[in-house]
């Protein structure tokens, strides 16, 4: 027999054993949040530091929205999509930090001393990170709001823009725990942060991809999944319900999460070896 | 192989690259006994609780484990055991009373249970009042006794002791053995613990194996094993470090005569602590200047010596000068006995 939690993953599931994984999925979940809640810098950087960005770049870049073709008088407006995707990195390097940490502290082991099932250890500790992706989301779109971003697609909108950042932050949070469970050293998560960073702004970020002048740059940013990331979170904000953009953003979003998971998942069989 | 609480090992072998860090070990453990597995750091101690804990897939041999089998059903040996492991993990972020439920709720225990159960073992562990503080400030004993009640919380029949007592101090010590003693006594529970302190074994175990270099060299109760040395040893240093060789050629008349590293001579006196007096006479008359000198009764480093030849002392061995071999560690490698004088 080899490698238990996982070998039960896609069994027929009895029903004491699903309120049993259910409660596992949300004592770990509860774990991680009071984890996040209890490291301040967890939950102060990633909403401080995307808002600042946003306040530098919103003032320094006003006159790109006089370019012909900018589709939004308001830089802040346009630029309201950056801090959404900078929390969900946040949320990845968290949740691959924290995975990291139990690896090197050997508290993995005490966690595989025990009955857990494999999709729960990895369910509770990327859904702690959900709650800080919704929170850092909602205080994005309070301060938008307050300076005077005036959102699109409205209150329902603004639900959908809330549910993206929340999947987004899933996403990326499940490729923080793939970089824990393959590399298992915190420091190496942490060297990944600059990686992805760099991702963000090499996109369209600052600008939309048709008023992107520079050639390789454009290449880049339109073959960056993380452009389309922010343009759906952006249509919402400023073009109203646009299909197509948010059928692409939902889709790589998902597309992420089901390759970090399927990654992490073949990881943790190799981290989570029990006879 | 199927004692429904007691521990079986067959030949078992762990390999890592050119590494054979379990070489092929046999023993019992008894249900409610409390087996001591002793042996210097890097002996295989480790190594030996990770395979019989599931952690560590075994290369060869067999083991059972309150009647399941290691490799065919290590979910039944998961569930039959508790485990304090080597490094105490604990999360500094989460207070005693959190670490409990959680351990609570993936055990499987019945809701009321989770609730119930964290405060019992706090109490038991003594933990009751720092229950809510935060683990990241607690003592070292304070962790190692968290992490004790941690392994309890599902009743289980048989607990793996790694090293629990590594860098504690008496206090602390003194009041785990006697918990550890509690559970073995009162609740019948079978306990596997090993250490690199002597006395720990001594006091503890109710039978010991001493492991070296991956091997089980003698296994028996501390009593047995002490009996095996038999007579008591005197230990003496020369003053001058250059008289070393000419104390040992004096020393060989009275019986087995071990160098130690720190030019320190020991031998086995085998009629008894009467030859004393022979010994300082023999001392005297070959104009001898005497460092030190200490008469000792048998105790389980004299085995560890009679086995390995050399002492154990707080887990690091200190070898005995055998054909001109070096220590451990030090490029040479050494089995059997020290070499006799005589």
């Amino acid at each position: 027999m080899g490698r238990v939690g996982v070998a039960e993953v896609g069994h027929a599931v009895p029903a004491d054993e699903r309120i049993h994984l259910r409660d596992q999925v949300l004592v770990l979940a509860r774990r991680s949040t009071l984890r996040s809640l209890r490291q301040p810098g967890q939950v102060v950087f990633p909403l401080l530091f995307p808002l600042i960005l946003l306040a530098v770049s919103a003032s320094g870049l006003t006159a790109a929205t006089r370019l012909p073709g900018f589709p939004t008088h308001s830089y802040l407006a346009f630029a309201l999509a950056v801090p959404f995707l900078q929390g969900a990195l946040f949320a990845s390097i968290n949740a691959g930090t924290d995975l990291a940490i139990d690896i090197e502290s050997g508290f993995f082991n005490r966690l595989a001393l025990t009955p857990l099932r494999a999709p729960a250890l990895l369910a509770g500790e990327i859904g702690g990170q959900l709650l800080i992706s919704g929170l850092g989301g909602a205080v994005y779109l309070l301060v938008g709001v307050a300076f005077g971003v005036h959102i699109a697609a409205g209150v329902l909108g603004a639900v959908v823009l809330l549910a993206l950042a929340v999947l987004i932050g899933f996403a990326f949070a499940s490729l923080g725990a793939l970089i824990a469970l393959w590399l298992g050293s915190a420091e190496a998560v942490q060297g990944f942060f600059p990686l992805l960073f760099v991702l963000v702004f090499l996109s369209s970020s600052n600008l939309p991809r048709n008023l992107i002048s520079t050639q390789w740059f454009k290449f880049v940013a339109t073959y960056n999944p993380v452009s389309y990331l922010i343009e759906g979170y952006r249509s919402l904000i400023i073009s109203g319900w646009d299909g197509r953009a948010l059928a692409l953003a939902f889709g790589i979003a998902i597309g992420i999460a089901i390759l970090a998971l399927t990654g992490a998942s073949r990881s943790l069989r190799t981290r989570l070896v029990r006879t | 192989m199927s004692q429904p609480e007691g521990i079986e090992v067959e030949g078992l072998v762990r390999q890592f690259k050119d590494v054979r860090a379990v070489d092929g070990i046999d023993l019992e453990v008894a249900p409610g006994e409390i087996y001591g597995f002793l042996g210097p750091n890097g002996a295989g101690k480790s190594t030996t609780v990770l395979m019989l804990t599931t952690l560590l897939p075994p290369t060869a041999g067999r083991a059972s484990v309150g009647g399941h089998d290691i490799v065919r059903d290590g979910a039944g040996v998961r569930r039959s055991i508790g485990a304090a492991l080597q490094d105490v993990a604990l999360d500094p972020l989460l207070t005693g009373r959190e670490h409990l439920k959680l351990q609570a709720t993936l055990q499987g225990l019945p809701r009321g249970e989770r609730e119930s159960r964290p405060g019992e073992l706090l109490e038991r562990v003594g933990l009751s009042e720092a229950a809510d503080r935060r683990v990241g400030g607690y003592s070292g004993g304070m962790k190692r006794r968290l992490d004790l009640g941690l392994a309890l919380v599902h009743q289980p029949r048989i607990l793996f002791l790694d090293e629990p007592t590594t860098g504690l101090d008496i206090q602390s010590r003194t009041a785990l053995w006697e918990e550890v003693a509690r559970l073995a006594r009162e609740e019948g529970m079978t306990v596997f613990l090993t250490t690199q302190y002597l006395e720990e074994a001594d006091v503890l175990a109710n039978r010991l194996g001493i492991i070296d270099r991956g091997k089980i060299v003698v296994e028996g109760t501390p009593a047995e094993l002490k009996a095996r040395v038999g007579r008591p040893t005197v230990e003496i240093i020369p003053a001058d470090p250059d008289e070393k060789e000419s104390l040992r050629v004096a020393m060989s008349q009275f019986g087995d005569c071990a160098v130690l590293e720190d030019t320190a001579v020991s031998v086995g006196l085998e009629h008894g602590e009467a030859q004393l007096a022979e010994v300082v006479r023999a001392l005297d008359a070959a104009a001898i200047h005497v460092g030190t000198l200490q008469l000792h009764a048998p105790t389980l480093n004299d085995v560890f010596l009679a086995e390995t030849g050399r002492k154990l002392e707080g887990g690091q061995v200190t070898g005995a000068a055998v054909d001109g071999a070096a220590p451990d560690g030090a490029g040479g490698r050494r089995r059997g006995r020290a070499r006799s004088a005589r």
